[in-house]
């Protein structure tokens, strides 16, 4: 069969109604998900929440109970993982102890048969492009954690997989590192134009690296979009809450200030706090409260103010405002910075 | 009572938390006495004796008289290297290493069984089916081997009942290891020692399968490596010290065994026994010593070999 493929290309991961059930427990459920050739995608969510279960189901590390999974058009059912044009950077990176750097890079080269020569060219050439060149002798018991990340990551390029599946690859670096690799991680996307798919629980980090992002809970796929709808547009409470740590105002208070009972979001950035003697601006909420919190970030700093709205958080700068708990703050927002979503 | 107003006494300040604190502060002699009892035992102990020993292969026994001389001598050596000596050192190896080859073989599916699939209740069950034989009487088991063993014992019964008994003719006409019965062929003695020591080779076996990742195995098998590539480049050389460690103990346990080849077996006589007549009917200390020199000696070059193709690179 052939197909115009301008008109029909196939997605690089496309899950329809996948399901993975570990007896009564439902890691991933109802799972409809497509994922553009060259996207970096990222999948978000909290610990248990079924983001590694779905990267392993595109590795093949697991079969779905249910649906089907296909990569670039080819159902990958009964596929093992070893036939898959997929590569993982694993979590622990999952270096072969007993071999040194090249020969690790080098191992999917060497299983696929090439000639020594040509795979330690290759091998060389990974490494360059990890920025690991002279490291080659080593064992990977003599690097540090980021050198072992990037071992991990040549190791899985080397093999020139289709989709590259990146399992919280930066979670066991220390902050100045993970920042570092992300921007690498961001180029060599750009440089190579293979698709991404990077299971992370930072929400800052999928925020500032993905072209689009999945939100996950509890097995289900909650909201999926770019980074900016996800932080700007949060389509649950949940997605609120755990991306950007978000207000979210009860359906009551929604109803007095804006007329809709439904929940809203309201960014902490978004809240300003009113000088004694100011008049409230025309269009806006002005809620008083005591300030229950200060903590200090830099930049900014962010207040915790008990109000008759709960307690919302306001990201401010840190010069002026409130400076210690129990002062009487007066907090203003514009009315379309509240977010309405769904739910009760 | 609050946490914030509660008063939380001082440790009690006791004779053993004194020296504890003396311990602690100086660190040499905890090692010292942490280490006083064991250096006893292995050094001057075991090596001492060890050494002794060995120290007796040097002298040689005076033909007229019995007795040994102590004067340093390589004469104990020369009648080592005797040919009907060296055809004992010769079939005591070759048992000891088909022992032990066959030792991997069968320990090592249990061992990967164990230290990958089994688990919970299955893992405690699998533990005590190995260990359970060690907790027998090692004579028993060799007796009870015999039984089965014998020309009229279980396992030609059973062949005999299955109308089979020509294979098991058929077994025993082999040259040089088949015999007249199992229980006085090398295959019996074979078969006695691959039940004795097989804990020894499944457990290190098991406990280096365990220390493998998983992720590893699955990384292999992502960059597209086959299941059985998978086993031979990750899974084989990551559990090769086990294996070594197990080798060790299967052949050197043979080397040293002389009860197992005095009860089945065939007549002729293997290192264990060797030192067993030497020092005890024959009286010839020395040449018992010269003999016990033997597994030492064949066991440091194994390591070395051992070594050398690095078996031990994934320590």
């Amino acid at each position: 069969m052939v197909l115009p493929m301008s008109t029909n290309t196939p997605a690089a991961v496309s899950f329809q109604g996948v399901a993975r059930h570990f007896g009564e427990v439902r890691a991933v459920d109802q799972l409809d998900l497509d994922i553009a050739p060259g996207e970096f995608f990222a999948m978000l969510g909290p610990s248990g929440s079924g983001k590694t279960t779905c990267l392993r189901l595109i590795a093949g590390f697991e079969q779905p109970t249910a649906g089907a999974i296909s990569i670039f058009g080819e159902p990958v059912a009964g596929v093992a993982a070893y036939r898959r044009p997929v590569n993982t950077v694993f979590q622990d990176y999952a270096l072969f102890s007993h071999m040194n750097v090249l020969a690790n890079v080098c191992y999917g080269l060497t299983v696929r048969g090439m000639g020594r020569s040509e795979r330690e060219t290759l091998g060389r050439e990974a490494l360059a492009l990890v920025k690991l060149a002279g490291m080659e002798a080593r064992k990977p018991a003599q690097l540090s954690g980021g050198q072992r990340q990037r071992v991990a990551l040549a190791r899985a390029l080397v093999v020139r997989p289709k989709v590259l599946l990146l399992d919280e690859p930066l979670g066991a670096l220390d902050l100045k590192l993970r920042e570092e690799m992300q921007g690498e991680l961001k180029g060599l996307h750009r440089r190579l134009g293979l698709t991404f798919v990077f299971v992370t629980h930072d929400q800052g980090e999928a925020l500032s690296m993905a072209d689009r992002v999945a939100v996950f809970n509890d097995g289900r796929l909650v909201q999926v979009g770019p980074p900016e709808e996800i932080y700007e547009r949060p389509r649950s409470r949940f997605v609120a809450d755990f991306v950007g740590g978000s207000n979210v105002i009860e359906p009551a208070m929604t109803a007095t200030w804006i007329g809709s009972p439904r929940p809203a979001s309201l960014r902490p950035e978004k809240i300003g706090v009113l000088a004694d003697d100011a008049a409230a601006p025309d269009n806006a909420v002005v809620v008083a409260g005591t300030v229950s919190e200060v903590l200090y970030h830099g930049a900014t700093k962010r207040i915790e103010v008990a109000t008759p709205a709960g307690q919302l958080v306001a990201a401010l700068s840190a010069q002026g405002g409130p400076t210690r708990p129990g002062e009487s703050v007066r907090l203003a927002f514009a009315r379309d910075a509240l977010h309405l979503m769904d739910g009760p | 009572m609050s946490l914030v107003a509660a008063t939380i006494p001082a440790p009690h300040e006791r004779l053993l938390r004194r020296i504890s604190d003396v311990l602690t502060a100086r660190h040499g002699f905890y090692l010292l006495l942490l280490l006083i009892p064991p250096m006893l035992w292995l050094g001057v102990v075991y090596l001492g004796s060890l050494f002794a020993l060995l120290a007796e292969s040097f002298f040689a026994i005076d033909d007229f008289s019995g007795v040994v001389v102590r004067s340093p001598t390589l004469a104990t050596y020369r009648q080592l290297f005797q040919p009907a000596n060296l055809d004992v050192i010769v079939r005591t190896a070759t048992v000891a290493a088909v022992v032990t080859i066959l030792a991997v073989i069968v320990a090592f599916p249990i061992a990967y069984y164990a230290a990958r699939y089994a688990r919970g209740r299955v893992k405690a069950a699998f533990y005590v089916a190995i260990l359970m034989p060690l907790w027998s009487s090692y004579l028993v088991k060799v007796y009870a081997w015999k039984l089965l063993l014998a020309k009229e014992g279980v396992i030609g019964w059973v062949f005999a009942r299955l109308h089979a008994s020509w294979i098991l003719d058929a077994i025993l006409a082999l040259p040089t290891v088949g015999g007249p019965s199992l229980s006085t062929s090398y295959i019996g003695m074979v078969l006695v020692f691959l039940y004795l020591w097989i804990p020894f080779m499944v457990l290190p076996v098991q406990a280096a399968l365990e220390r493998v990742p998983v992720s590893l195995i699955e990384a292999s098998g992502d960059l597209g490596a086959s299941p059985g590539r998978t086993f031979r480049s990750v899974i084989l050389p990551l559990a090769l010290p086990g294996v070594v460690a197990g080798a060790i103990f299967t052949f050197s346990l043979t080397l040293g065994d002389y009860i197992v080849p005095e009860i089945v077996g065939p007549s002729s006589l293997i290192l264990g026994q060797v030192v067993y007549i030497q020092q005890g009917t024959a009286g010839n200390i020395p040449l018992a010593a010269a003999f016990s020199v033997v597994p030492i000696v064949v066991m440091g070059v194994l390591l070395t070999i051992a070594r050398r193709i690095g078996a031990f690179d994934a320590l």
